[in-house]
């Protein structure tokens, strides 16, 4: 961990108008999260509705996504990665301290959301702290691979997105296999073990959940180092 | 004395025919159009297009086959619903290539110098949201004219009425390529920074979907169907959609509201998206325009 690294980092992603961006997902969720108690609309499968495929399937990617391909990728594109590059410091806290910034901005942007709009709905059966984990734990995961995506390639984003919104929902939707390799199921998995609510329904059992995530993410953290090691930063398009 | 000739170190005047204003507008939209799908630029930009073109060709491809070997033309997909079918794929091409288009120029800085060509502030602007437009374009009818043309080749009956709704079709894909190139270019030019327009832009065409749906089904669940069909106006693959079933005889999918006056209010609507997103852009390039 470098704290000038992670100030530098926090700075470029929450400066001027840039946090908007973070900043509207989880205003929308809220929203409408505070709609449905206004209205009283709400049951326990609405409530699982909006916390499973609001905020666990659209905005956990979609803020991971930007978050976790934000904090390395624009700068290994214009080139200024080399000034924190050529200083002593170690490959392995580059990463890390990106890592940790990323997964701070997750946390802040989507779990803590998550929460607040949990306790809105007054979701029963502990169905709130419950995704609350869930996101958090899918949201170190989903941080981890995008931020290796960062450093491998330049269309991280791009990639990211076909994983997230191709892979995940849309093949996941026709083809229940494509379930299995889902980091929105391993979250899936682990929040249906904190909850007795019977209208979660997760694609795998949670050892190998448990086992998936954690390994994804040292997989995830261990690659980013080596290919940082070796970076070629080539001129900007 | 003449001061002048101070000035006048014996360069020689260009006398020659000047190409003028359309010119450069016509030269604006071929680069812009090209460089939608990444040519005249390096292997990595083409890459993205591609992949996602050959993604939006397979479905078209594999229902031709079921239909010719499996002889059962009923299988051909309507016209009208491929697009919204595959509106994932083409929301990630806006949220890909709009930045290419409407980001760049701003985040080098390099505006000014198209102003400084006899080229106005609202010829750079229509060039760029029609050489999107028609990349759209591309994208989307290409697949609609292959289950056409798949459909003529194995004899699928009623040809007459295919012809129909195949021009209903591509009617249906021009909206909405309008649509989303006025979309996709606003929000890219206002998030010039790399890797960030992607993501806003698609933030804006997936997070309105997914809200919009889960409101819609809670209408639905309270007995709101007018309600929830008035909602789907509030995303762009539904507010097309509702003009494609209302007004140009496509097949019904989604929620959309009902009768002729639902399809018009989707139209007006349409128009209102593409002229508000000119003047958006007009201002965001005039004011990256001053040096």
């Amino acid at each position: 961990m470098n704290p000038t690294i992670a100030m530098i980092t926090f700075r470029s992603m929450l400066g001027r108008r840039r946090a908007l961006l973070l900043f509207v997902l989880p205003g929308l969720l809220l929203l409408l999260s505070l709609v449905l108690r206004l209205t009283d609309t709400n049951d326990m499968e609405v409530d699982t509705n909006v916390l499973q495929t609001f905020a666990l399937g659209a905005v956990l990617p979609l803020l991971a996504l930007i978050a976790g391909t934000g904090v390395i990728g624009p700068e290994i594109d214009d080139g200024q990665i080399m000034y924190i590059l050529t200083k002593p410091v170690p490959r392995r806290t580059v990463v890390l301290t990106k890592l940790a910034v990323a997964i701070v901005l997750v946390t802040l942007f989507a779990a803590v959301p998550t929460l607040l709009a949990g306790l809105i709905l007054g979701a029963p059966a502990g169905l709130t702290p419950a995704f609350t984990v869930g996101v958090l734990v899918g949201g170190v995961a989903y941080a981890a691979v995008f931020v290796a995506l960062g450093v491998l390639s330049r269309n991280a984003v791009t990639i990211g997105l076909l994983y997230a919104l191709v892979w995940e929902s849309l093949f996941g939707n026709f083809a229940p296999g494509a379930k299995k390799a889902s980091i929105v199921q391993w979250a899936l998995s682990v929040t249906h073990s904190l909850t007795d609510a019977s209208t979660v329904h997760p694609a795998v059992s949670l050892p190998t959940a448990v086992t998936m995530l954690v390994v994804v993410t040292l997989a995830a953290t261990v690659l980013a180092t080596v290919r940082l090691r070796s970076l070629t930063v080539a001129s900007a398009e | 004395m003449n001061v002048s000739t101070i000035h006048d170190i014996g360069y020689r005047h260009y006398d020659g025919k000047r190409l003028g204003r359309a010119y450069v507008t016509r030269s604006i939209f071929v680069h812009n159009l090209r460089a939608a799908y990444g040519l005249g630029r390096p292997a990595r930009a083409k890459v993205m297009p591609f992949i996602l073109v050959g993604i939006m060709l397979l479905p078209a491809v594999g229902d031709i086959a079921v239909v010719a070997i499996a002889k059962r033309p009923e299988a051909l997909f309507p016209y009208t619903r491929y697009q919204f079918m595959l509106q994932l794929i083409i929301s990630i091409f806006v949220a890909t290539q709009a930045p290419v288009l409407a980001s760049r120029e701003i985040r080098f800085h390099t505006v000014p110098l198209y102003f400084s060509r006899p080229v106005g502030h609202v010829d750079l602007v229509l060039a760029k949201l029609g050489a999107f437009a028609t990349a759209l374009f591309a994208l989307t009818a290409t697949p609609v004219t292959l289950l056409y043309v798949g459909g003529l080749v194995t004899q699928v009956p009623d040809s007459g009425e295919h012809l129909l709704h195949y021009l209903g079709g591509l009617a249906a894909c021009l909206l909405l390529s309008l649509v989303l190139a006025a979309i996709g270019l606003v929000v890219a030019a206002f998030t010039p920074r790399r890797g960030f327009g992607v993501a806003a832009v698609i933030a804006v065409l997936i997070v309105s979907e997914a809200l919009v749906s889960i409101v819609q089904k809670i209408a639905e669940h309270t007995g709101h169907w007018t309600m929830s069909g008035w909602l789907g106006l509030c995303t762009p693959f539904t507010l097309v959609d509702a003009v494609a079933v209302r007004l140009l005889g496509g097949k019904e999918g989604v929620t959309v509201p009902s009768g002729l006056r639902g399809g018009a209010v989707a139209l007006v609507l349409c128009a209102l998206i593409v002229a508000g997103s000119v003047l958006v852009l007009h201002a965001r390039f005039r004011k990256a325009g001053l040096s």
